[in-house]
């Protein structure tokens, strides 16, 4: 009954989805070139990578813990305020403010995910939107320290001294923000494969088998949670840091249901998913805002619906087998 | 004398004033092969989730080799040597048998923080994998999703899941249930090959596979244990062939 099992079988297949693949080195490649070919689009490219990281950091959260959230602006915004409010008390080294910021947005995230481990998928809908929502008037309420309702304005250090991120250095910008997105991207990549990762897929495929396996599910549960608040508050503090502003708006209801929207259209429980949702949510919308800036919204709410009613699957398919069926006919045409 | 590897005093479990377990009193000694049986509805089911851990008990007590762990969370009791299968599969749909296998060896020694480097890096773990996978004859589907397996390969994998927690007492949930014919000659030899230090408690409906398996029998009836005794001295109690055997022959 049983087949021999190939020496090192089990470890490749264990191991098959941490080696780096070519398309993700030409991925990252792409970007840079990317940022060095069109410098005039380093401002949009920038915001891309920030709500990458953003989507991502939701990703940690609903994609792979299984966890829905609307909220996820709550760690966005804190992030956002945090580097602000540093900037503003003297800590003008971007680095330095941008780590503290991510880890108070994280340690937020720690002390708020024991409220998301009772109840269902509604209940945490409404515990994460409450949460972003209470952080909104909270920041509204203390304008001595957030400016209210008009805002932060921050100057900062250039980057390890040398190269500035203010409006003149937004090439520098959107390589910094590269970087780090790059950093974390590593990390979670590492994270999702390593046995801490394995365990929390394990809890969102059943609870039951894993805790009958000795897993604690609230515990890692509440872990991940607060990885990917820090996340969402680093990618907030890149915000703050790159653009010199933050408002108000980084609590709003929309950054949560945009960056939802993003990931889902890139594709959940998929680290890359979230990146190429953000690309194509921003950049569609930055297209087609200009091309119409009424209605705009028509048309990223078009395709979404399509997206969902028809099937990422499918649409890919689709497109797959359209290429493939061109392809063979440009070869066969050569041919003949 | 050393202390039983699994024993109960006076366990009870009521839902509102439904009694669902009562005062269940048994003592499993290292090694054993003992069997559970009892007619549908008997509380067999809630009997397990009260060793296990998923359900609290209203009164009494459950001891692991002696030491009091009624208080103690499922979690730690598997740390602990307590293992169980599930009467209807509990397993990982997306994630492949040699992934599942991982993520429970990995747990029993303690990597479940472990974050920085792939779960498949450890030898020591790939190597007892390796092992599970060939015991149980899963090396034909290792790297397939779980829900694309044969129901019979998802029962096995059932069972080296639980394996792969190195337990001390393990409890087998019908192991055998629905499992087709062609198939269950695998199953069978999987159970007649599990470790003999391992001290077993099996819960079946399957006559055959009790009286072949099992060397004491308990029969629970309504929540209560109704006798104990060999295989020899179940098969011919009357009382024990009214409520089951004889319910069971006419079917």
């Amino acid at each position: 009954m049983s087949v021999a099992l190939p020496a090192g079988a089990v470890s490749a297949h264990l191991n098959r989805k941490a080696r780096w693949r070519p398309i993700e080195i030409v991925f990252w490649l792409a970007i840079v070139a990317l940022i060095f070919a069109v410098p005039s689009r380093a401002l949009l490219i920038n915001e891309i990578l920030l709500a990458g990281l953003f989507a991502l950091s939701l990703d940690l959260v609903l994609g792979y813990a299984g966890i829905v959230s609307l909220g996820q602006a709550a760690f966005f915004g804190v992030g956002a305020y945090g580097a602000g409010i540093l900037a503003n008390a003297g800590l003008t080294e971007p680095i330095l403010g941008l780590v503290i910021a991510s880890l108070i947005a994280g340690a937020l995230g720690l002390a708020t995910a024991p409220l998301l481990l009772r109840g269902s998928d509604l209940t945490r809908l409404m515990v994460t939107l409450g949460i972003s929502l209470l952080l909104g008037e909270v920041a509204n309420a203390n304008a001595w320290a957030t400016g209210g309702t008009d805002g932060l304005s921050i100057a900062l250090k250039p980057v390890l001294g040398l190269f500035p991120i203010d409006f003149n250095g937004q090439r520098n910008a959107a390589l910094y923000s590269l970087i780090v997105l790059f950093i974390l991207f590593m990390v979670a990549r590492r994270l999702v494969q390593s046995p801490f990762g394995l365990s929390i897929h394990a809890i969102r495929e059943n609870r039951l088998r894993s805790g009958a396996l000795g897993v604690s599910a609230s515990a890692r549960l509440v872990a991940i949670y607060g990885i990917a608040a820090a996340y969402a508050g680093a990618a907030g503090a890149l915000v703050a840091q790159t653009t010199g502003l933050v408002s108000l708006d980084v609590f709003d209801f929309h950054r949560s249901a945009d960056v939802l929207l993003m990931l889902i259209i890139g594709g959940v429980g998929y680290l890359y998913g979230g990146l190429i949702g953000a690309a194509f949510f921003i950049a569609l919308r930055d297209g087609v805002s200009s091309a119409t800036p009424e209605y705009w919204e028509f048309w990223i709410g078009l395709p979404l619906v399509v997206l969902v009613l028809v099937g990422r699957d499918r649409i890919g398919a689709f497109f797959a087998k359209a290429i493939a069926t061109r392809g063979a006919s440009l070869i066969g045409g050569g041919a003949a | 004398m050393s202390a039983p590897a699994l024993e109960t005093r006076g366990l009870a479990r009521r839902f509102g004033g439904l009694v669902a377990t009562e005062d269940v009193s048994m003592r499993l000694e290292r090694g054993a092969r003992h069997a559970l049986i009892g007619p549908n509805g008997a509380g067999k089911t809630t009997l397990v989730n009260l060793l296990t851990g998923t359900l609290k008990p209203s009164s009494g007590v459950v001891l692991l080799d002696g030491d009091d762990v009624t208080g103690l969370s499922q979690h730690s009791r598997v740390r602990r040597g307590l293992a169980r299968t599930f009467q209807i599969n509990q397993l990982f749909a997306n994630l492949t048998p040699a992934e599942s296998l991982c993520l429970a060896v990995g747990e029993r020694l303690g990597h479940g923080r472990r974050w920085r480097a792939a779960a498949g890096r450890d030898a020591a773990v790939v190597a007892e994998v390796e092992d599970l996978i060939a015991r149980f004859g899963l090396a034909d589907v290792m790297d397939l999703k779980t829900r694309t397996l044969a129901y019979g390969k998802q029962r096995l994998l059932e069972i080296a899941l639980a394996l792969a927690c190195r337990p001390r007492v393990l409890l087998l949930d019908e192991p055998a249930a629905g499992v087709p014919d062609d198939e269950r000659a695998d199953i069978l030899a999987a159970l007649a090959a599990l470790p003999a230090e391992v001290t077993i408690m099996l819960i079946e409906h399957d006559m055959d596979l009790v009286f072949s398996f099992a060397r004491r029998i308990s029969v629970l009836v309504a929540g209560r244990v109704l006798m104990e005794g060999d295989p020899k001295e179940v098969a011919v109690d009357p009382r024990v062939r009214e409520v089951y055997l004889g319910e069971g022959r006419n079917d």
